[in-house]
């Protein structure tokens, strides 16, 4: 059998693998610096921290064939208005908590993590806390100590994990501005909570 | 030369010694990884077992963890394994090379007590640096990401300069500039911001671009010199097998990375990249099979080492099958929005880590044991026909397949009730978690992940037994460069 084909040859197939190698990073840095700049906090996708004073629904888009997020009324999380540096404060301690709680290895977030307990994307918007007007005591309450509450019909609960009455505001905060990241419709077809006046 | 049949380090060069060490504690790490395994299992079917003790979160955080570790082992150790046989020279950082390793090893040790002993920290910075980084597969805390961060860039300067003062083969070009590559995108994963979006931009950075780039190449090279070795093809073989494989990885595996990128925040137009590259990640595995599997069938699978060789096709048919059939199974955006964050995730997972790595590591086990018993006879014809080797391999694929296709029907309930139907809320996450169908594959699962850690421990008797008082010496592959 003819072993000096060029498609049978070491050299080309190295050659292939460098420019292939090379040119699919460099079209990857490339999308990374646009992806970056519209991801950045502020943005469309991804609103401001502050977006935390404001009533976020999740509504069908026509055009787009999926739920998108949109930004409502005046809404203060805890019915305080927060400037941007202490609404970033808030979600900043919230997000580190998420982390430091290890929230990620029970629950998912943006889709991501394990597969024990729900995910938490659109949490903020879920039926789950009953009312608009009562959601966020309950989810403070229920985040420093969830053991005694009502899960479901499995008997699988959240741990107390230590949570101060301030990282469990925190958490709240990061849940309600993580809910107005636009995720293309994930997850799809979601029923929200009522909020209407 | 000392006496065959019993393990003895002068049958060792100084890399392959090393190498040892680190299977060691690959092998361990495994076992850790089946048992909290199986507790977290055991967590779905009795969510009150251990509750407050060892909740589900920190046996799932142990069991991710000891998985990428013992993996990252089981590469270093197969790297330090063939380096002097490859490169012919001596390895020139070797104590530099122990002393790393013994260092990693105690680091990896207390990042596993904290995991277990103090769990989580308060909502501060201080407990990313010291507890908990809280992020799926990468939680060990800063100080280790430094750790790990030095440690890979030593492996690297051995190897390199080793390869740079001896002989430069392909594979090691290869292998050098994919531990760079390596160690180049795990800095990607260390640091914190608020941004979710941005976190898990990142983040994905590192878990995509190891797991289905840098890993896939690396095990590619282990099984371009495992291939020389047991069964004896030409280094031109399988060095422009390996040219064609890294084409064809990094050319769907870099623009693949997009398949992560449907749902975090980030543009639409990750949809097409991330659909249509990922949707060819599958086929640098079929030709990792055919290359295999033709090699085998050429030599009517004759070779030196029968168990390697079995896992070696374990794993071409694993890394297809779990990796590109598993993966392609959900990586359409189309599909992807109703099995993204379900069982299916978990059932890729299983089969690809298993098949991809999991299965490479085990065949340059016992690679290494043989040597190290005195290059003893490890054909046909072993000591009760090799039963144990055989009953390991049988019981370890199996219990695998088995809870890969119990998770994924337990994903198909999830992804019809929980998003089909009910609309991905909170309570059509329960409708689904608490279906008979869904607690049905839950059970499947365990009863196959008892199994498979009956394997384990068959595995790890073979491991120590194989070999033992052999008299016959191997007949080494043909036509071996």
């Amino acid at each position: 059998m003819a072993t000096n084909q060029w498609w049978a040859s070491e050299s080309f197939w190295r050659k292939t693998a460098i420019w292939v190698t090379g040119g699919s990073f460099v079209v990857l840095m490339l999308l990374t610096m646009d992806t970056i700049s519209q991801i950045s906090v502020g943005t469309t996708r991804v609103p401001a921290y502050s977006v935390i004073n404001h009533r976020i629904e999740y509504k069908f888009d026509e055009q787009r064939r999926v739920q998108v997020p949109v930004i409502g009324v005046k809404e203060p999380l805890f019915g305080k208005e927060l400037n941007e540096e202490e609404a970033e404060a808030l979600v900043k301690l919230g997000k580190l908590t998420t982390q430091a709680k290890n929230c990620m290895n029970c629950h998912t977030l943006l889709g991501n993590g394990a597969y024990y307990a729900p995910d938490l994307t659109k949490s903020w918007l879920d039926q789950y806390w009953g009312t608009s007007e009562i959601r966020e005591v309950q989810m403070v309450e229920f985040i420093k100590d969830p053991s005694d509450k009502l899960h479901n019909s499995m008997g699988r609960r959240m741990p107390k994990l230590g949570i101060t009455d301030e990282e469990a505001r925190g958490v709240v905060a990061f849940l309600k501005w993580m809910s107005s990241i636009d995720t293309n419709g994930f997850p799809y077809n979601f029923k929200s909570i009522e909020q209407e006046n | 030369m000392a006496t065959p049949g019993i393990c003895d380090s002068a049958n060792l060069n100084g890399g392959q010694k090393l190498a040892v060490k680190y299977f060691t504690v690959a092998i361990t790490l495994f076992g850790a990884q089946v048992l909290f395994g199986l507790l977290a299992g055991l967590q779905y079917l009795m969510p009150d077992f251990l509750y407050g003790v060892l909740d589900f979160s920190v046996n799932r955080m142990v069991h991710i963890n000891a998985l990428v570790v013992w993996m990252l082992y089981g590469f270093l150790g197969s790297v330090y394994w063939l380096l002097e046989e490859e490169s012919q020279h001596e390895i020139v950082g070797l104590k530099l090379g122990n002393v790393i390793f013994w260092v990693l090893t105690a680091a990896v040790t207390v990042v596993v007590l904290v995991f277990l002993l103090v769990q989580v920290g308060p909502g501060k910075e201080s407990t990313i640096w010291l507890i908990n980084e809280g992020r799926e597969y990468i939680e060990a805390p800063r100080w280790a990401d430094i750790g790990i961060v030095v440690s890979v860039l030593v492996v690297f300067y051995n190897v390199a300069a080793t390869f740079g003062k001896g002989r430069y083969t392909g594979i090691a070009g290869v292998l050098v500039l994919d531990l760079l590559a390596l160690f180049g995108i795990y800095l990607a994963g260390m640091f914190y911001t608020t941004n979710i979006s941005i976190d898990q931009y990142w983040w994905w950075w590192v878990i995509h671009l190891w797991v289905e780039a840098t890993w896939e190449v690396m095990v590619a090279c282990i099984m371009a010199y495992g291939l020389m070795k047991v069964l004896g093809v030409r280094r031109k073989i399988v060095e422009t097998w390996l040219y064609i494989e890294v084409a064809l990885m990094f050319g769907s595996g870099i623009l693949g990375l997009g398949h992560h990128y449907f749902w975090i925040g980030t543009p639409e137009y990750w949809f097409s990249i991330g659909g249509v590259f990922s949707a060819l990640e599958p086929i640098p595995l079929v030709a990792m099979v055919v290359h295999a599997v033709f090699d085998a069938g050429a030599r009517h699978a004759k070779n030196s080492n029968h168990p390697t060789m079995a896992w070696l096709i374990a794993h071409a048919f694993g890394n297809f099958f779990g990796a590109g059939v598993w993966g392609f199974m959900h990586t359409l955006p189309q599909i992807n929005l109703y099995t993204h964050g379900t069982q299916w995730s978990a059932s890729h997972g299983h089969l690809a880590f298993f098949g991809a790595y999991a299965t490479i590591v085990i065949a340059m086990f016992y690679l290494a044991v043989q040597k190290w018993r005195g290059d003893v006879w490890m054909s046909g014809g072993l000591p009760g026909n090799g039963w144990k080797w055989k009953w390991a391999l049988g019981l370890l694929n199996l219990g695998m397949v088995g809870m890969t296709m119990s998770m994924l029907v337990s994903g198909y309930v999830q992804s019809q009730i929980e998003r089909a139907i009910e609309g991905s809320s909170w309570i059509g996450y329960f409708a689904a978690q608490s279906h008979h169908w869904f607690v049905q594959g839950m059970w499947w699962r365990e009863v196959f992940g008892v199994m498979f850690a009956a394997g384990f421990v068959l595995l790890v008797w073979d491991l120590l037994t194989i070999g033992c008082g052999e008299q016959r010496k191997l007949v080494p592959a043909s036509d071996s460069v």
